[in-house]
């Protein structure tokens, strides 16, 4: 890049130089005219039956209109525009809030009705009213999620670590792609391989536990590479480096110096692979079936899982409906608290593991 | 073991079995995945392969395997790229609001919450969209039928209960938006800060300062992440069949009672009753989603690769 330097300066006597007054809104300006805008909402709102959903519609828009027109016409055209763009991020972020709050609010509220300790020792065994629990489907699923966890995080963190430590070539570029197209296997289609896995080696009709873990592994597997991977490379290698200049093999780098510097994310991403197949309902339905009493062997027929169980609970209620439809979500509220627990332990973990960095 | 006497040694690399061993394992780790996936591909084709071959009256619907899968696609691929149209320019909001606007100190607080959003269930996802969403989202799918019904997608008649393929749509919207939006906000974060704060002391303003520095940097992730999105609302399953009421032909009306089933909530709702030639109708639809989702991958990777330029590490 060339840049003539000979007309750079041009001193002109009578230009006393670009002595640029900013005008600018002050401070509190965009926020009281953004409530005007939605004062202005709500008074359209009122005009066509109020609502509280119109409302915050209109009032969104005549707020972030005032506050982009008042900009403009003070601050100018630049000025204006970052007002609009900050204005549309905060609303695209409050616009994600809603469902997040009106789906953990729906749940609460209808699922503390049989939030009670019969839910937790019960199974559905005889049950065709109220009482009756999830004691089945919860061990069903924790076992069934074990097992997929036992399965796929030794495959998917060395895969991950042939990637970013060994990987060259063909061989990695195959892995990466196929790793890709992994993720973006449907989970019925998973669970519809478990199948006809299972069903070429044990003959038709075939409903076992390991089935539902081989399928749970088949979805976890690419998302614990994928994670791993974006975590190792993260690692930098001036560390691998440093450790290598002093002598240290290389399996003895990547297991003391890269995975310990990488722990934090490795948790974290593990973690949210659980945490993703614990409420996988769809391969479970169709590799694990379901049952009313408890079977704690995965290898010896069908089993009960939270997922399927609230699914089935929701969707066949019996004669007595709304005890099935309790049970239901109760079934929903343990699967959120099951997946933030798997997630304030990934968190405790990152925490508590990870390295002291100058950062 | 480390050794900490560095001797004059000439430098070659001497090869440890402690090395060779985890190398070993590490590849072979790649390799079982590689096979894994063939495997995926060889069970399905070898169990739909009945379907493929029976006589076209014997396919449940008497019409053939293709009048079968047909509809099914049109609404799986209706569902998710609406899910998708919604959902992007949400997701890039939402990540350079958490990685850019949002105070410093409810940042983390602000991700973490939203990566929750992705981990609830899609079961779960689906109750709600039963329970609340739907019954919402009815005044919306009359005023559509009212307004809009020159359009094909809003032909109506409205539906009474909200079970539509709009209401699937939105669903999926929320599940997708937390994938596309956490993968966005990596590479935001990412963005180089030298470029950052040069773009600031020229004078950007914050907009400007993403628009020049962030965005272009940014470009690939979320196209990658759009992709991983794309494909989980491809073949989401439990949410679409819990909400839809479907089954009725090729329809892109949007807001009526009658939508197109998707191929992943048909098998969910079909595949425990299913038997003999059933089941292998079912699976050989399942092969179809997954040379759908197959393709759109592949296709994305190949977009992604294009901007190959896109990397944390290195």
């Amino acid at each position: 890049m060339s840049i003539d330097t000979r007309s750079a300066p041009r001193p002109t006597a009578h230009d006393p130089g670009p002595v640029h007054v900013q005008r600018k809104l002050p401070r509190f300006a965009p926020l009281g005219l953004y409530l005007g805008g939605v004062a202005l909402g709500a008074a359209l709102s009122a005009l066509t039956g109020f609502s509280v959903t119109s409302t915050v519609i209109y009032g969104v828009i005549f707020g972030t209109l005032l506050v982009y027109v008042a900009s403009r016409a003070v601050e100018g055209r630049r000025k204006s525009t970052d007002r609009l763009v900050t204005a549309l991020v905060t609303t695209a972020f409050a616009t994600a809030m809603v469902p997040l709050l009106s789906l953990v609010y729906t749940v609460l509220d209808k699922g503390l009705a049989r939030f009670d300790s019969a839910f937790f020792t019960n199974s559905m065994f005889r049950v065709v009213g109220e009482g009756g629990g999830a004691y089945h489907a919860i061990l069903g699923t924790l076992i069934i999620t074990v097992l997929a966890a036992v399965i796929s995080v030794p495959i998917g963190l060395m895969t991950a670590i042939y990637l970013v430590e060994y990987g060259t070539g063909r061989l990695k570029k195959a892995i990466t792609f196929f790793v890709d197209v992994m993720t973006g296997i449907p989970s019925i289609v998973a669970g519809l391989f478990a199948f006809a896995l299972f069903t070429l080696l044990f003959g038709n009709d075939v409903r076992l536990g390991i089935m539902g873990a081989v399928a749970l592994s088949v979805l976890m597997i690419p998302v614990v590479v994928r994670s791993c991977e974006e975590v190792l490379k993260l690692v930098p290698n001036e560390l691998r480096e440093a450790s290598y200049a002093l002598g240290v093999p290389k399996w003895r780098t990547v297991v003391k110096v890269v995975l310990p510097t990488a722990i934090a994310g490795l948790g974290t991403g593990i973690t949210l692979a659980v945490a993703r197949v614990v409420g996988e309902t769809a391969p479970l339905l169709i590799t694990v079936g379901l049952i009313t009493g408890t079977n704690l062997n995965p290898f010896d027929g069908r089993m009960a899982t939270l997922p399927v169980f609230a699914y089935y609970q929701l969707t066949q209620p019996g004669t007595d409906t709304q005890a099935f439809l309790d049970r239901a979500w109760t079934a929903a509220l343990l699967l959120i608290i099951l997946v933030m627990a798997l997630n304030v332990v990934a968190r405790l973990i990152s925490r508590f593991f990870a390295p002291k960095t100058g950062r | 073991m480390t050794t900490t006497s560095a001797p004059p040694a000439p430098p070659r690399p001497k090869r440890r079995p402690g090395d060779r061993l985890f190398a070993g394992t590490a590849r072979g780790s790649g390799i079982f995945i590689l096979l894994v996936l063939a495997g995926v591909a060889a069970f399905l084709i070898s169990e739909a392969v009945p379907a493929l071959t029976a006589p076209a009256e014997d396919i449940p619907g008497g019409q053939g395997l293709a009048d079968y899968v047909g509809p099914l696609v049109l609404g799986t691929l209706l569902g998710a790229v609406l899910a998708l149209l919604v959902a992007t320019p949400l997701a890039v909001g939402i990540a350079l609001y958490i990685t850019y606007y949002a105070p410093r100190r409810f940042a983390a607080g602000m991700g973490y919450v939203i990566d929750l959003l992705a981990a609830i269930p899609s079961v779960v996802y689906g109750f709600w969209g039963l329970a609340v969403l739907a019954p919402t989202l009815v005044p919306f799918h009359v005023w559509a039928a009212d307004n809009l019904s020159f359009i094909p997608f809003f032909a109506g008649p409205a539906s009474t209960s909200g079970r539509t393929m709009l209401t699937v749509g939105i669903v999926l919207a929320v599940m997708i938006l937390p994938i596309i939006s956490a993968i966005a906000r990596e590479v935001f974060s990412q963005a180089p800060a030298l470029h950052r704060e040069a773009a600031l002391a020229l004078g950007a303003t914050r907009w400007e300062m993403i628009r020049m520095a962030v965005l272009p940097y940014g470009k690939s992730g979320v196209i990658a992440g759009a992709m991983l999105g794309l494909g989980r609302a491809l073949g989401e399953t439990m949410a679409v069949a819990i909400v839809l009421s479907g089954g009725a032909g090729a329809t892109v009306n949007l807001i009526s009672n009658s939508n197109p089933s998707t191929i992943a909530s048909n098998i969910a709702l079909r595949f425990p009753e299913a038997t003999g030639l059933g089941v292998n109708t079912l699976i050989a639809s399942g092969l179809v989603l997954f040379v759908i989702t197959l393709l759109v991958n592949m296709l994305a990777r190949w977009v992604v690769n294009r901007r190959a330029d896109f990397s944390g590490a290195n």
